[in-house]
Formats: C-alpha cells, structure tokens, sequence
C-alpha cells in the first residue's frame, strides 16, 4: 500500500533519495506501525516529537501500535516551536 | 536594583523633559514594562481618549530584567491607546533599544502631548534633547536610523522610530528599533507619528544594578542551562526560526489561507522554514543567510535574509541587494498563504519594506487579504486600486500594495485603514478577519479551538502573543491538548494569558517559555529586585494586569459583544485537513472563560475580583 512521509527540519536527513520538498510516497507493507516506519529509514525516536497522521498528533506512547493504511499522510518533527 | 527607580517624562507641546522618580508602590505592584507602564497609562489617560489625539500618551518602558545578564532580557515594550482598535495596546520588541535604555538609566520614557512641527528626541544619559526632525520628516526609519548615528556621530546609539506609514498615519504602523525588531501591533508607530515625533535615539554608558548579584549570577546561569538544554530553544528556534511553523500549522489544517476561506495552503513548503534554507535555482544561494540574537539572547531565533539580485522585486533597486531581517513565520503566513502568494524573495521583499516603512507585516497582509477578497466578488474594481490587479496570488499586487502603503500614498491610504474599516467601508464587515479591529495572526481558530477564545478575549484585539495556547494545542508545551476540543480550553486560555503578562512585564522574551516555566523566572527576578517574588506571585501579577487592561477596554465602551470572532470562523465550517466540518466553538468556551475570571455575565470583573486583585 502506498503512503505519504514527510520529515521536516532536520529530519529531513533521514527521506530517501528520492524525495523531494521533505515527502516521499512510499509502497509499505499492510500494518506497519508508525514507529516500524521510522525505524525502517533510522530517524532516532528522540527527535520525533510532534507525529502528525493525517494532521492528527499522534503521542509517543501510541506509535507502536497505530497502523498505517494507505493513503496516509504520516509528517515529523523534532522538537519546534514559533510564534 | 533591577528597576533603575528614574522615569522620563517628555511633554511634546511644551518641549520639555522631566525626569521623575518611578512609583515603587507599582513597581511592587506591577513589575514593570507592560504591566507598570499600563498602570501609569489608565492612571493617567482617559479611557475613552483619542489614540491619535494630543491627549493620548506613549510610553517606552522596560522590565527590571531588561539590560541584565538574564538571557533574552533586551525587552522593551510600547505602551498606549491603540488607533487600530482603540483598546489597550502593548507591543513588545527585542532588538538592542530596550537595554540601551536601561543603561542610560531609565525604566520608562513617557511621551505626552503633540510637538508643534516634527522632531526627535536624543536619550543620551541623563540628558534628553527634543530636536527638529525636518531633515528625516518623510523618510523611511532605516535612513532616519542611519542619519541620526551620522549627526550625532555615534554609531553605538539605538533607534526606535517610524518610517513615512507612520508620519500617514497608517492604523497599523509600527515602532521599528535596530533596523528590524519591531513593537509591531496595534498601531503604536501611528500615535508616534500623531505627536510628530520621529524617532527616540538612546546611547547608555551605565549598568543595571540587581539586589543580589551573586543569586542573580546563579539564577541567570541556571536559566541558560535550561534554554541551552531543551530541544526547542536550544536547537530547533535557532536552526529554523519561528518560520518551521510553516508546514506544521498546514498539515495541522490550521493555516489561515486567502482570508481564512481555506485552512490548508498549497504554496506551503514554498515558503517554509526549509525553503529558506534550500539553495534558490535561480542563483544557487539560500533565500536565508544566518540567524540573529537580541541583546543577551541565548536563543537567536532571528532570521536575516538576501533576495536573489535578479529578482523581479530588487532586480533595479541596489538598495535592497543587502542582507536584512528576513522571513518570521507571522510575516510569512500574512503576506504569503493568507494572500495566496508562494513566491519566497516577493515575500522578503514585502517584508523588508514592511521594516524599512515600519508597517505591523500581520495586519498588512491581512488586509491586503480582504482587499483582494472585496476584488474578486467585484466589490472593488481595478479603477479602484488604481490600476492594480488585485488578485489572490499575485505577487505583483502584494509588492505594489507594499511600497503605497509604506508610502501612505494612492490605493496604500486604503490599506491603510486596517481590514474592520476597509472592509466596512465597502459593505463587507464579514469580511475582516478581525478581533476589535485587530487582524488575526496565523493560526485558525477552527482548528485550533483554544486560539479562537485567545484571539477573541485578547485585551489588545485579535493577537496570538496574549495567550499563546498552540504551545499546548500543537507543540505539546507544558502538556499536549487537542487542538480540535473546546473542553478545557478556556481555563487553559486563562492560564497561557495570565503568564504571558508576567513574563511581558518581566523583560525576558516569552519564547524562554517554550522551556522555562514561571519557576524558572521567578528566582532571576527575586535576585534582581525587591519584592519576594514567586511563580505564585508572578501569576496573580498577570491575573491583575489582564483585568487592569479589561477595565481600561470596557472604560473605553468596549463589552462582552467584542469578545468575538468574524462569522466565516463561526459558520463557515473548515473544508479541508483535521478540522474538516468544524466551526469555532466560542460560544460554547465564552461563558466558562468569563466565570474562570470572575466577571459577569457582560464581561465585567466583579466587585469581588477586583477587591481580590488589589484593583
């Protein structure tokens, strides 16, 4: 299945190759959670503090056990803040 | 100690200058900076006072951390009757001018009365001159700062000043210091401009005292620890400045987008945090050069920027081919997706002249919104514009809106009326993307419940930096909330308002708070001055400068009926993202947030919290 995945400010280090304007559209496997997916292109769990899926924030604690399906937009960043 | 105990008192009508002794019962009482300098103005302006008539006053003050070794402490804030709104306003710069006034001794500078003929006032010291502006009368505050150094011939002074949008009268022109630091809302820079003053300079050859300089030396440190330490001021501001908001209010479906009729922009990325950092295909070169600190500034969360040389905005204008203050995430949003414009270096353009004509880049953009909104359903007519096409995602029309308002000249006079009266004017109050007058910035409050009832309930009209409940709602600071719910929201507004008065009135930046808590600040204050201060105390200061600021707002004839938002937040419901199907739930979080602050039912501090409050 086919998803979205975006990594933002210094994370964007970590997309493939291919990537262009911090996404990618990638082919996965049914019932990666989001952690495997992170894990799969080595973004340190540390640094992931606000996952969004879909634009939902998604805390620590759930990332192991939420799946994506397809179609979704996952999107990370490290720690950020603004005004 | 911390406070320098001396005040400024410059009578414009009467050329004369006064120094007096700050009134240590409110300093105790009030801190100082917003909330010790909205005392002196409800004390000593009539509520209901004209904000551009010779009886309002304008007042520049400092917080006793303001010029002290606590990281951030080069805050400085402008003080007055607004014209946008004709509320309270208070807005706060950083920059070097706020420490520079402290070193020459002064808490407070207080402008009163209108001079006669244009000029300028010299803050050398204890000696204060008031001088003929004619030379720098009808010039931008980037030649007037110049100019100024040159005939004092001194280049460590510090300005603060207005471009040519404030000597117009422009109802959202700012108070622009060092270039490009800005006490940018409300139209603080147009009440300067109605007294015909220019520009203050201050050059300062002292120190700031503190009550115990080996706890200061302590709590100061221990506070940079902490900024250092944490992710979000120790990394992440530094590296990508406020501008990394870009995309994440976007996939958030939070970005206000061609006045706030879409919640998600297209052109995004395009004018991101990461663009700026992306080499230009055009020149090769990244649109950003560096970060900047303010005065003691451990955080350096500025951004400075250079426009590709070929680009259709500077490509005959040499002038603009320098480095200057580029891209914040508020000036980006307002002039780009709120007007549909994606094109990077027109947006640092439009910013550029924004500082250099000292505009508020928010209200600008905004406006600038709902004008291309009036033209599209044929409202306003291109005879109208004078000959501009004033089209959602023209970048031309934005550049052309920039250097007339910046001038006040042509269509630029209508901008410069601010959206509510455009708007108005033209029959279409709905609109304005307003609060009291004062536009929105750049978070929607149909997807981010909390900032609705911030924006509606914020004492200086619609602004973010009251009550900035997105540290909560997005960034998860102190505590993750859903943005999406109004359940806990008002007290969670409460809470963000009452703190962020403390820390406006303390002389430190309120971006410490994406690390520090009250607790953190408190022991560099109680180490600075007298007073016995605590994260406790420091809440019930904020509780009683936000209902100081109400009772000046409901003095001024404002109700519970301006605690509103526009009827496109609470019909139109959200079409994309998240918030798909949303509206705002203000109706819902007003009542709870009025009895959360103890007031009536009309938005009126009861006889108990203002008796509880010290009022």
């Amino acid at each position: 299945m086919q998803v979205t995945f975006k990594l933002f400010a210094q994370l964007g280090q970590y997309l493939p190759p291919q990537a262009a304007r911090n996404e990618v559209r990638l082919d996965i496997a049914d019932g990666t959670s989001i952690w495997a997916l992170l894990d799969a292109y080595n973004v340190p769990r540390g640094l992931c503090h606000l996952v969004l899926l879909n634009g939902h924030a998604q805390a620590a604690a759930v990332r192991g056990e939420v799946r994506l399906k397809a179609g979704d937009v996952l999107a990370v960043w490290p720690p950020i803040a603004g005004g | 100690m911390g406070w320098t105990g001396k005040i400024l008192r410059i009578n414009l009508t009467n050329r004369t200058v006064k120094s007096e002794p700050t009134n240590k019962d409110w300093a105790l009482k009030y801190l100082g900076q917003r909330g010790l300098a909205t005392k002196y103005l409800v004390e000593e302006v009539d509520a209901k006072v004209d904000p551009l008539g010779p009886d309002n006053k304008l007042i520049m003050a400092t917080g006793p951390l303001t010029g002290t070794a606590a990281s951030t402490g080069g805050r400085y804030s402008v003080i007055t009757k607004g014209p946008l709104t004709n509320a309270i306003a208070c807005s706060n710069s950083g920059g070097y001018f706020g420490a520079e006034m402290k070193f020459a001794g002064w808490d407070m500078v207080i402008m009163e009365g209108k001079a006669s003929s244009p000029v300028y006032v010299t803050i050398f010291d204890d000696k204060a001159e008031i001088h003929d502006a004619k030379d720098i009368w009808g010039t931008s505050i980037w030649h007037a700062d110049e100019w100024i150094k040159k005939r004092h011939q001194d280049p460590m002074i510090h300005v603060a000043g207005i471009g040519i949008a404030g000597e117009k009268l422009v109802l959202y022109s700012a108070v622009v210091n060092d270039l490009h630091r800005a006490a940018g809302r409300s139209g603080v820079g147009a009440v300067m401009g109605s007294k015909n003053l220019k520009a203050v300079a201050v050059r300062g050859t002292g120190g700031v005292k503190v009550r115990d300089g080996k706890a200061f030396l302590a709590a100061t440190a221990a506070g940079k620890k902490v900024l250092q330490g944490n992710g979000v001021t120790g990394a992440g501001l530094p590296t990508y400045g406020t501008q990394v908001l870009m995309n994440v209010i976007n996939e958030a479906g939070a970005m206000p987008t061609r006045n706030s009729r879409d919640v998600q922009f297209e052109g995004a990325h395009d004018i991101s945090a990461e663009a700026m950092a992306t080499p230009r295909k055009t020149d090769g070169k990244p649109n950003l050069l560096t970060n900047q600190a303010c005065f003691g500034c451990t955080i350096a969360c500025g951004r400075i920027s250079k426009i590709d040389e070929t680009h259709f905005t500077i490509k005959n204008k040499p002038e603009y081919w320098k480095a200057s203050g580029g891209l914040e995430y508020e000036a980006a949003w307002a002039l780009g997706s709120n007007t549909g414009v994606k094109d990077l270096d027109a947006l640092t353009y439009v910013n550029f002249i924004c500082n250099e004509q000292a505009l508020d880049p928010i209200s600008f953009g905004a406006t600038v919104s709902a004008a291309m909104e009036l033209y599209e359903i044929g409202v306003l007519t291109k005879e109208m514009t004078g000959g501009i096409e004033l089209k959602f995602g023209s970048a031309e029309a934005l550049v052309k809106c920039v250097e007339l308002t910046g001038k006040g000249e042509g269509f630029g006079k209508e901008l410069g009326l601010g959206s509510a009266r455009l708007t108005a004017k033209y029959g279409h109050p709905e609109l304005s993307m307003a609060s009291k007058g004062q536009e929105f910035p750049a978070y929607d409050g149909r997807g981010i419940q909390g900032i609705g009832l911030a924006y509606a309930t914020s004492n200086r009209g619609g602004c973010h930096l009251r009550g900035y409940t997105i540290s909560s709602e997005i960034f998860g600071i102190p505590e993750k909330t859903d943005p999406l719910t109004t359940v806990g929201k008002p007290a969670l507004v409460k809470a963000f308002q009452d703190a962020t008065a403390a820390v406006d009135s303390s002389g430190v930046c309120v971006f410490t708070t994406f690390a520090w808590t009250l607790n953190d600040i408190a022991p560099q204050l109680d180490a600075a001055i007298e007073g016995g201060w605590t994260a406790d105390k420091l809440v019930e200061l904020g509780e009683r400068i936000w209902n100081m600021e109400r009772q000046f707002n409901n003095r001024a004839g404002f109700t519970a009926k301006d605690d509103s938002l526009p009827p496109r937040f609470l019909k139109e419901a959200a079409k994309t993202g998240p918030a798909t199907g949303k509206v705002s739930g203000l109706e819902t979080m007003l009542p709870e947030y009025y009895a959360l602050r103890g007031w009536t039912k009309d938005g009126v501090p009861t006889n108990e919290t203002v008796s509880r409050l010290g009022l």
